[in-house]
């Protein structure tokens, strides 16, 4: 492939790409991303691929493995263009009807379509529920796209932001639209991301640097992933358009070692960009040089932070810099640096396309385009969704996620990752932007929503965040460290039942000084896990603390399994699961557990059928005397074994 | 340990034996052996001129280095938030159990080694195993001890 | 030669002269005016660990906490050294201190400070982690004998005997500038106790 040497090249590349694939029908199959591949995406994709030569159909019909295409949990997904008729839960078995049935012919295979909540079969994937409320404008081409081809790229207009950049707009012009769109880095406090590129751009010094944010570190949260994974280009493409507005001419991308996928796909398609004069020098022709390497994080959540990630750049430990000069002046070997996260990147190549005016249009006052979320935990429809700024809580988990699972009661919602926050049900209301989630002492973060019910217990998840950044801390500052450890401390405690009068003033105290002098923002955020959870569910701790009581049912040191004699139908289920033989009873005999031995594993209510229900979770009050040994099961009416 | 040495080599000069590529020749170091032998560490020392203490606490500091030999299969729960709520202190339990090995620790037999990661970025499929790569999406007993069966 | 600046500051209501490029904690100890600190060495490259310099400073009626050590005597910073709020930070510093470290100079500063009895229990390592040691072995000596491993709770200083065993019988420098005399009660000997990789490393051991 030659190089392109002017805008021309890449329209008419563009045009070829365009006409060669037109009037070719295109079915999509999520097997280039790590949670389709999870579910055997893996498998249809090459199911498709074989079925569609065994039909002679290759050149009607091209097959495309894509990256993350939002609805995870009901993987394999596979998308018919341009009709958008999509099938969930795929099979491969199901793929030779597919193929004759639709792709061959003009049928449904109705068992594959989406069922919404009243058992309507839906056939277009923008009309599910999930989708609909949704506007993709970042995510949305993961559906279009192979990732390891460049081509389906460009053949959206991939690069032509870059070229018209380049060629229409002085670096300054391109600064300018960004900070006239108000794009605010959307890896966790919101700043402005075009007054932090002007601030690099002034800053003195010739060698300059860019550098994507790929450390998605905060738990519960995979945009970054999918986006690197499904559309790596367009990320590539942001970069390259923010360098030439800086003035850099090297970049990195630093990504977690985790995220395998990602790195392979972002190798690929460093590759493939300087194949066509897209990255390297003389970029299209227009005189500008930039070059990527990437470095891949070995594992630390404090190496997202800025000056942290800088110093692992340089090969050393990634832990946070004493300074208050700003890594915008002063970043990687001390020259003026701009870091900005995945999601920031991708959104910059559609702002210089369609315009900053274009971009306020979408969003709150001073929140301006979409986010998006990982909507995830108790939530029927778990996955990605990308929405508008402002969009309520309630909207997002109700209205795309289906509510909660089980029919089971809301308690929580918790966004902004260990420096976020829980919000309760009184808070579902507020639309959500960057200035809203602050206010009620959270934050947006990376855009985790991790959503939460009746049985889950806020003190056990302030214990969970906290062992969390106990663990991931760096440990060199002393109120992060130490006051980190001794919260950490009290919360087992709690949840262990020996909660003290007083230590919830305790970490209340705590907290505002690992907040007022912790050294980086992993430390000052990292009391909100417990303050928020305090604020909101403060009875919860109390009934901790005073009553000995987990109302949830979470903390084992303060709950029992118990049998309900008149419910049990002697069915010897949880008999033979439980792993520690702590049930007795046998074949008509009502199970009973041995509170000795139990280990409160909680296999037996796992295993204990919906319709019996005998099994239940006691707190605050004592397990009632088992029945005499012996004793035979009362059968409830209409049951049977 | 020759071989072993020019294999470390290699990778100094895949990077040019520059010193801020230390953790990615780490990374590959560990990838290479499944731990990151004192000798190895020696020998990047002296190639980099970077002071050993500065690169045991590189290999200290991040959760992808060990600094003990890894067990041939390597066991994973995740414990991010979203397979936590999900009941992942349930499912570590459980591969506990089946392993006889408590997360950080080694089966004797050098067979196993059990950890825990925080987030994996496949929330949906929560709580979740990995077993070699491969992802586990609540897998239930049976299916752990199955999937545990296979490894040899 | 570029001659260096003078700048104003106020520190605690008085003004105060320094030279351009000094740190608060230099500009307030040149005015004999004084700042707890524990991780500071006028020797080594600034490290901001203890947190114990954490000073008010006021500017555009904004007020910020920083640390004295580290922020720049900038001119016409107004700065105060000790207030409730300060007063707040550095006992609850101490007392986290304390639960591991009940060395004498820790005792001291968190009696001056009204601190009693620690609330909190932690295993006693007599080790604040303020790093003098392995920041002066490394920077200073240049022998890189000892460093830190881990991270989080788990983090810790080791000696690396290839090194120690050849350099600091004859050094022992380290030894003086710790706050809490752990150098010299456990490496008199050959045995470092803790203080080994070993060690570190034993906590993580594989299992039967």
């Amino acid at each position: 492939m030659a190089q392109f040497k002017s805008p021309a090249d890449l329209a008419r590349t563009r045009q070829r790409i365009i006409s060669r694939r037109a009037r070719k029908r295109f079915i999509a199959i999520n097997a280039s991303g790590t949670c389709g591949l999870a579910y055997g995406s893996d498998q249809v994709f090459q199911a498709f691929v074989a079925e569609i030569e065994r039909q002679g159909l290759t050149e009607q019909v091209g097959v495309r493995a894509t990256g993350c295409l939002g609805f995870c949990e009901n993987s394999p997904i596979a998308i018919i263009f341009p009709e958008e008729i999509s099938y969930f839960r795929v099979k491969p078995s199901d793929v030779p009807e597919i193929v004759s049935k639709t792709l061959a012919g003009k049928k449904l295979v109705n068992r594959l379509l989406y069922k919404d909540g009243n058992g309507k079969k839906i056939v277009r994937e923008g009309e599910i529920p999930f989708y609909k409320h949704q506007s993709r404008i970042v995510f949305g081409n993961n559906r279009l796209i192979d990732p390891k081809s460049i081509d389906d790229y460009i053949a959206l207009g991939g690069y032509s932001a870059l070229s018209k950049a380049l060629f229409e707009m002085s670096p300054e012009e391109v600064v300018e639209t960004v900070k006239r769109a108000n794009l605010r880095g959307r890896g966790g406090g919101g700043f402005p991301t075009g007054k932090k590129w002007e601030t690099t751009r002034n800053a003195p010094g010739e060698i300059k640097f860019v550098i994507v944010n790929a450390d998605e570190g905060d738990p519960g949260a995979y945009m970054d992933r999918s986006l690197l994974e499904g559309n790596p280009h367009s990320v590539l493409e942001g970069l390259i358009i923010g360098a030439y507005a800086i003035g850099s001419h090297e970049g990195y991308v630093y990504v977690r070692q985790e995220y395998p996928l990602a790195v392979e796909n972002l190798f690929i398609a460093l590759n493939q960009a300087r194949e066509y004069g897209l990255l390297g020098k003389n970029i299209i022709g227009s005189g500008f040089n930039f070059d990527v390497a990437i470095h891949r994080g070995a594992g630390a959540f404090v190496s997202g932070e800025s000056s942290a990630l800088m110093t692992a750049i340089e090969g050393r430990v990634g832990e946070p810099r004493p300074k208050y000069i700003r890594t915008a002046v002063s970043g990687i070997r001390e020259r003026p640096s701009n870091l900005n996260n995945v999601e920031t990147w991708a959104t910059v190549p559609l702002i210089i396309s369609k315009g900053a005016d274009w971009f306020t249009s979408i969003g709150t006052a001073e929140s301006k385009g979409t986010k998006i979320f990982s909507l995830v935990g108790k939530v029927n429809n778990t996955g990605l969704v990308e929405v508008p700024m402002g969009m309520t809580l309630r909207e997002i988990i109700y209205d795309i996620g289906g509510g909660i699972r089980q029919g089971k009661k809301f308690k929580a919602v918790q966004t902004g990752g260990p420096s976020g926050g829980c919000l309760p049900e009184s808070l579902i209301d507020i639309p959500v932007d960057f200035d809203e989630l602050t206010k009620v002492g959270s934050m947006m973060g990376s855009g985790g929503m991790i959503v939460m019910d009746e049985d889950d217990c806020m003190v056990d998840v302030a214990r969970y965040f906290l062992t969390f950044l106990a663990e991931e801390s760096c440990g060199k500052c002393i109120p992060c460290r130490e006051g980190i450890r001794q919260m950490l401390h009290i919360l087992i405690r709690i949840c262990d039942g020996q909660g003290q009068t007083g230590d919830i003033e305790l970490l209340e105290e705590l907290s505002e000084v690992i907040q007022d002098a912790s050294l980086c923002a992993l430390g000052t955020t990292a009391p909100n896990p417990v303050l928020s959870t305090i604020r909101n569910f403060r009875d919860e701790y109390e009934e901790h603390v005073k009553e000995r009581r987990c109302p949830s049912g979470v903390c084992k040191a303060l709950i029992s399994y118990y049998i309900q004699p008149e419910r049990c139908q002697a069915c010897l289920l949880c008999l033979r699961e439980c792993p520690v033989g702590a049930i007795t009873g046998g074949k008509n005999l009502v199970h009973v557990i041995d509170q000795d031995k139990c280990t409160k594993c909680g296999t037996c209510l796992e295993v204990c059928p919906p319709r019996f229900a005998a099994v239940l979770i006691l707190s605050g009050e004592p397990v009632p005397a088992a029945p005499p040994q012996g004793t035979k099961v009362e059968r409830t009416k209409g049951t049977q074994q | 340990m020759a071989q072993k040495l020019s294999k470390i080599d290699r990778i100094i000069a895949k990077y040019q034996a520059d010193k801020s590529a230390l953790i990615q020749m780490l990374l590959e170091i560990q990838r290479e052996n499944r731990w990151l032998p004192p000798k190895a560490l020696e020998r990047l020392s002296q190639r980099l001129g970077i002071p050993t203490n500065q690169i045991y606490h590189i290999a200290t500091f991040y959760k992808a280095f060990s600094l003990i030999p890894q067990g041939r299969h390597a066991v994973s729960v995740c414990l991010g938030t979203a397979c936590h709520v999900r009941g992942a202190p349930r499912l570590l339990d459980r591969v506990t159990d089946a392993l006889c090995i408590g997360p950080g620790e080694t089966s004797t037999d050098m067979k196993f080694t059990l950890s825990t990661v925080n987030c994996l970025g496949c929330c949906a499929l929560g709580p979740v195993m990995v077993v070699d790569g491969e992802y586990h999406g609540n897998p239930s007993g049976k299916e752990i001890k199955r999937v545990i069966a296979m490894c040899d | 030669m570029k001659k260096v600046q003078k700048v104003t500051l106020t520190i605690n209501k008085r003004e105060v002269r320094a030279k351009e490029g000094m740190t608060i904690l230099e500009a307030a100890r040149d005015a004999g005016i004084h700042i707890p600190t524990l991780c500071y060495h006028e020797k080594l490259a600034t490290y901001g660990a203890c947190r114990l310099c954490t000073v008010e400073i006021s500017r555009n009626g904004r007020t910020q906490l920083v640390t004295a050590c580290v922020y720049p005597a900038d001119d016409g910073l107004v700065v105060k050294t000790d207030s409730p709020r300060l007063t707040k930070i550095r006992k609850m510093l101490l007392e986290l201190m304390l639960a591991s470290s009940p060395a004498k100079t820790i005792q001291g500063l968190a009696q001056q400070y009204g601190v009693a009895k620690p609330r909190f229990e932690a295993k006693k390592t007599n080790c604040i982690l303020c790093g003098l040691c392995v920041r002066y072995c490394n920077e200073i000596k240049q022998a890189n004998a000892i460093g830190f491993v881990g991270r989080g709770t788990e983090r810790r200083v080791v000696f690396f005997p290839e090194i120690a065993s050849t350099v600091c019988a004859s050094c022992r420098e380290c030894f003086s500038l710790c706050p809490t005399g752990k150098l010299p009660s456990e490496t008199d000997g050959v045995c470092f106790d803790d203080l080994t990789l070993e060690d570190f490393l034993s906590t993580k051991q594989a299992k039967v």
